[in-house]
This record gives structure tokens, sequence and C-alpha cells, in this order.
């Protein structure tokens, strides 16, 4: 007959159980690597479009509709990963998620609106950057860890656009929405599936 | 006086042999959420307002009718408690942690602690 546990190792196995419980309820897992990608490829492809625009109108134009493809390729990666994996996005973490999300998404479409029309075009991709990477750090305090890293990296960015010469705003948005979306989907994929 | 007493039981647990500590603490664990499943589902609930019956199911990878019997004897302790209601036209069943379920999960969790210490004291 087997010997029971020793009540040490079973303590021990009880804890690490309830601590892993409750980071899977807690975290909304279905935020999605390859989405990402996709995402950050289409922005490269968006920064060398935008660069070539013969005015400010047509820059903002080609970086909206590059936010529309975003939304559509990133909203889609992350429903079906949502329903592979049963993570809800309405209820529970998935929903904290979207409303911790959302609220800096929304005062950035504001914030677009008056910064144009005040003739302050300039400023808009580090708003962009620093509104975006916002919602992720906040959004991400309900998602696996990395992604409020991402938010993090976002907002650096979003300051170096801010601070720095006007010129560098198409490329940092490249650097940001290209290059940190790739990067970061990149690991997200490889270490939390798809 | 019930505190009085409550004390001198400490007092007469921390003197008490280690091998005979551990067996009172052992003695003193909640059965009800020391079973795997249910202690899944307090712990889940812990961190969470509501979780439907899918949800908890999918998270715990476990059967309907499993879920459904721990469910229920947290429910009939007053650990959790269960809504139904209609999204469109199907059922859902929510549960929620109670005052006494949270009370519980922290007493589990001192418990499991306390054994911990008195192991590695000894």
């Amino acid at each position: 007959m087997a010997s029971p546990r020793p009540l040490h190792d079973r303590a021990v196995d009880d804890l690490r159980y309830i601590r892993q419980t409750m980071e899977r309820a807690g975290s909304f897992t279905a935020v999605p690597g390859w989405g990402q990608v996709a995402v950050g490829a289409t922005a490269l492809a968006a920064a060398l479009l935008a660069a070539r625009q013969p005015t400010r109108e047509l820059w903002l134009v080609t970086w909206l509709g590059e936010a529309v493809v975003a939304l559509a390729i990133g909203g889609w990666a992350m429903v079906r990963k949502a329903y592979a994996g049963n993570d809800p996005i309405l209820s529970g973490p998935g929903r904290r998620f979207w409303l911790s999300f959302i609220s800096p998404m929304a005062a950035g479409g504001l914030l677009t609106v008056v910064l144009y029309r005040a003739g302050l075009a300039y400023a808009l991709p580090g708003t962009w950057l620093l509104l975006y990477g916002t919602g992720f750090v906040t959004g991400g305090a309900f998602s696996v860890r990395v992604v409020p890293v991402m938010g993090l990296c976002f907002m650096l960015v979003g300051a170096a656009a801010l601070l720095g010469p006007p010129a560098w705003g198409n490329w940092l948005l490249a650097a940001g929405f290209g290059g940190l979306h790739v990067a970061f989907g990149t690991l997200i994929a490889r270490r939390y599936g798809g | 006086m019930a505190k009085s007493g409550a004390i001198r039981k400490t007092e007469a647990v921390e003197h008490a042999p280690r091998r005979e500590r551990i067996g009172v603490r052992a003695a003193e664990l909640d059965r009800l959420i020391h079973e795997r499943v249910r202690l899944g589902i307090v712990s889940a609930l812990a961190v969470n307002d509501a979780l439907t019956f899918n949800e908890l199911k999918a998270l715990l990878k476990t059967t309907d009718g499993n879920l459904s019997v721990h469910a229920r004897k947290l429910e009939e302790a007053q650990y959790v408690t269960c809504s139904k209601s209609f999204e469109g036209r199907v059922p859902k069943t929510e549960y929620r942690l109670t005052a006494a379920g949270r009370r519980a999960l922290e007493r589990y969790l001192d418990h499991m602690e306390a054994l911990i210490r008195a192991t590695r004291q000894g």
C-alpha cells in the first residue's frame, strides 16, 4: 500500500494550485500574438505609404485607414483566440481589460480631432503612441505580465515622439505600431500560444 | 469568556509538541474546500465578482456533472450563491463567493501556511 503524502507536500501543492487558479481566473489571456504581428506588418506598410503623401491631410487619412485595418485584424484575432481558449471577452477579466483599454483609446480619438483642428498635427504621433501604450498598461493589469510591459514601451516611444523633432513622428509610429507589435506579438505568440 | 477560552486553546496548541500541533491543525482543516474542484471554485471566485457555470467548467477543466455536484455542496454550505437567469433564450447560471466563503478560503490559506511553517521549524 502506498504511504500517504506528507502534510507539508500537500500544503505546498494546495497553495500552488490556489495561486495558479487565481492567476488563470483573474487574467485575460486572449491578447493575440500573431494578430499583433499582422497589425505590425500593416503599420510598417502604412508608415512607408504615409511618408510619401504630399499633404498633412493625406498623411492623416493614411494612418486613420491603418487604424481601421488594425482594429479589424486585432479584433478578429482576439475574438478567435478567446473562443479557442474559452476565455470570455465580455465578462470577468476580459471585461475589465476592455473597460481599461477603451478609455485611453476614446481620449485619443477626441484629441486627434482637437489637435488637428488646432493645427498641431505634429503632436499626433506622440499622442497616439502614448495613449495606446496607456491602454495596454491599464488593461494589461488584467492580463499576462508582458502586456503592460509592451504598453510601457509604447509610452516611451510616444514620449520620444512628443519631445523629439516633428520629422521623427512618422518613423516613431513605424517603430511603435510596426516594430513593437511585431516584437511583442512574436513573444506573446511563442510564450502564451497564438 | 469565549475570548479567554480561545486564547487558552491557542496557548495549548502553541505549547504542544510539534507532531501534535500539526495534527491539530490538520484536523481543523475545512474539509469542504479541501477537495480540489471545490478549492478551485472558491479560489476562482475570490478574484472575480461572478463566474458562469461554463466559465468555471473551462477554467477548472472538469465535466458538467462534477462541477454541478461540487458547486451544490458549496452552495449548501453557503460559501457560494447561485443565480439562474436567461441571456436571450440561453439559460445562464452564475456563481458568486459569499463573505463566509471568502473567510473559509482565508482560514484555509492560514492553515496551509501554518502547516508549512510548522514542518520547516521542526
